[in-house]
């Protein structure tokens, strides 16, 4: 019993930081139809930032994280401008080929100027102490994660149902070429969406560097990863996403706890079988 | 015909000039051939049936691997050991495809991508096996026909490797103009209109899939016997990557564009790698963007494309 309790837990905790990363790039992928094998670069963009401002520069943990979100965003939106928005209508292939080049552009960058080795983020003291649980001691670190993951995902909702922005937003997703006909300024939300999800991997990257260390090639050690997530959620889904990154989570958490040798090799198995059987994941608004 | 026996008489022209000026490089020629024969591999795969993966590296491990145990545990003749490679290639191409090959878009190259992670977290358990992250180690082939021995310098190397290439270029020569391989391009210029002439897409997408693997599979066995090293490294991400970006560059679906590609992604991989690998990922990160963005459809058809240029095209080669 305790066990699935810890599984669940942990794995809660790991889907979290999953989601906020990939959520990202299943509503970018859903609304421009863009293979981006880049994304992952924004949460490494997200952690080496993070990593200079907390160890550098010495800023308190709150105002790490705001800068390095923000600066991230900073980044992301002129790269969206002048490279994305020229590969949008191009076939699948280029599109991974343009993606990959920048991914070894931001590897190679954040190498240039941090080094390859582990980037780390300091935390504050108060998130190194534990909270009981009455089962199990949990790092309140871990607990920050799963609250953060909470809000992203409530906040989103709001966001997408209750705005204006999110209407345009559903509607650019289900037919671009409609909802630009009808006079919703589709480059401007192009823009602010892959802005918000580039934000929040740049959050994901850095609430989840214990789990998912930082260093230059962090984007590609874990592209899979995130790209299982989207594929799995479905594409454009940001429900679907959530699902997904919680399945995982926990499937991977259970591989670990339960199979510790075979854990890879199992977690690729379950997502090799279900996306046979399920192409379009799980509820999936666009064809793959 | 005479256009078949000229390509073959300029590899042939190319591989001898290359041999004659860079005595002292033949290691990293004999690399480049091997490339060649997984980008052309791929250009099989991706050219010719329009199959996206980013995993052509799984089926090179594991014909790599498959030689190098081969060599050790069974027999050190390299021809017996390609063959090896080759089965083993396309074994796994023929099992992971059955799954792959009902997918596609997204969901096929990321799944090419975990084929290729899996092989290599087995090949990393299986230490007992593979030597883990050592490499395996220990392949002694023996004479190439019974004729020549590999020497120190790698000049049987070099010309074992060549000759392979040229097969493989000529096998897939054929393949292209043959029925079979019409049909693949068909598929990839339309899926729908094949399947409507009474075509299975997925049958001959996975047949192409598996000659593929078979190719690939022969790449790495032919690599295990040079270097006498099978690594990790060969089920990576990168050579995946790389190997893609080779055939691209070149341009696909033709065939001599996969040599030319790798032979220039190669030897400005050479001298730009030299000093520092991460400078290198700067360099094929813009190299990749100037192709995508400026040569779409590669160096072969650069001449068509600057005629375009020069008439005001807007955007050349489209």
């Amino acid at each position: 019993m305790t066990l699935l309790l810890n599984i669940a837990v942990d794995g809660v905790a790991y889907g979290m930081i999953l989601f906020m990363i990939a959520v990202g790039l299943s509503v970018t992928m859903g609304l421009m139809r863009v293979v981006n094998l880049a994304h992952g670069g924004f949460a490494l963009i997200g952690g080496t930032l993070a990593h200079w401002l907390g160890t550098e520069v010495g800023l308190p943990f709150a105002l790490v994280l705001l800068g390095a979100v923000a600066g991230t965003i900073v980044i992301a939106m002129p790269l969206e401008r002048l490279v994305y928005r020229r590969i949008y209508g191009f076939g699948e292939l280029q599109q991974v080929l343009a993606t990959i080049g920048l991914t070894f552009l931001m590897i190679a960058s954040v190498n240039l100027w941090q080094g390859s080795s582990l980037l780390s983020i300091t935390l504050p003291e108060g998130l190194n102490r534990s909270v009981d649980l009455g089962f199990r001691q949990l790092t309140a670190h871990r607990a920050l994660v799963i609250g953060v993951g909470a809000l992203v995902i409530l906040g989103l909702w709001l966001l997408l149902d209750r705005t204006r922005f999110g209407i345009r937003l559903r509607a650019a997703v289900d037919n671009r070429d409609t909802a630009s006909a009808l006079g919703i300024d589709t480059g401007r939300i192009y823009m602010l969406t892959f802005a918000l999800g580039a934000g929040l991997a740049a959050l994901g990257g850095i609430l989840g560097a214990e789990l998912l260390p930082i260093d230059a090639y962090y984007p590609l050690r874990y592209m899979v990863l995130f790209l299982i997530v989207v594929a799995i959620g479905g594409l454009g889904s940001i429900l679907g996403s959530f699902v997904a990154a919680l399945a995982i989570g926990m499937i991977e958490t259970a591989s670990r706890y339960l199979v510790p040798d075979m854990a890879t090799i199992t977690f690729f198995a379950i997502v090799i079988l279900f996306l046979a059987l399920r192409p379009r994941g799980l509820m999936g608004r666009v064809g793959a | 015909m005479t256009g078949r026996l000229l390509s073959i008489f300029l590899i042939l022209a190319a591989g001898a000039a290359a041999y004659l000026l860079f005595p002292y490089n033949l290691a990293f020629l004999t690399r480049i051939l091997i490339m060649i024969v997984l980008v052309l591999s791929l250009d099989l795969i991706l050219g010719l049936a329009g199959i996206a993966t980013l995993g052509q590296a799984a089926m090179y491990g594991a014909g790599a691997y498959a030689a190098g145990l081969f060599a050790i545990h069974v027999w050190a003749d390299p021809v017996a050991g390609l063959l090896a490679g080759a089965v083993a290639g396309a074994l796994l191409a023929a099992v992971s495809g059955a799954v792959l090959m009902r997918t596609q878009g997204l969901t096929l190259i990321m799944l090419t991508i975990a084929v290729a992670q899996i092989c290599a977290e087995i090949a990393n358990r299986a230490r007992g096996v593979t030597g883990g992250a050592d490499g395996l180690r220990g392949i002694r082939p023996g004479k190439v026909l019974g004729l020549w021995e590999f020497d120190f310098i790698g000049i049987t190397g070099y010309w074992y490797a060549f000759a392979v290439m040229l097969l493989v270029f000529l096998a897939l020569a054929i393949i292209a103009r043959s029925p079979f391989g019409l049909s693949l391009r068909g598929i990839h210029e339309s899926p729908e209109r094949m399947v409507a002439i009474g075509v299975s897409v997925y049958r001959r997408r996975l047949a192409a899939y598996t000659m593929g693997g078979a190719i690939a599979g022969i790449a790495g066995a032919l690599s295990a016997q040079i270097t006498q090293l099978v690594s990790l490294e060969s089920f990576s991400f990168t050579l995946s990557a790389e190997a893609l970006i080779m055939l691209i560059l070149g341009g696909t679906g033709r065939l001599y564009g996969a040599i030319l590609g790798t032979v220039i992604f190669m030897a400005v991989h050479h001298v730009a790698a030299a000093n520092d690998p991460f400078n290198w990922l700067f360099v094929i990160g813009a190299l990749v963007l100037v192709v995508v963005f400026f040569l779409p459809r590669g160096l072969v058809a650069l001449p068509v494309s600057l005629k375009r240029l020069a008439k005001g095209g807007r955007h050349a080669g489209t």
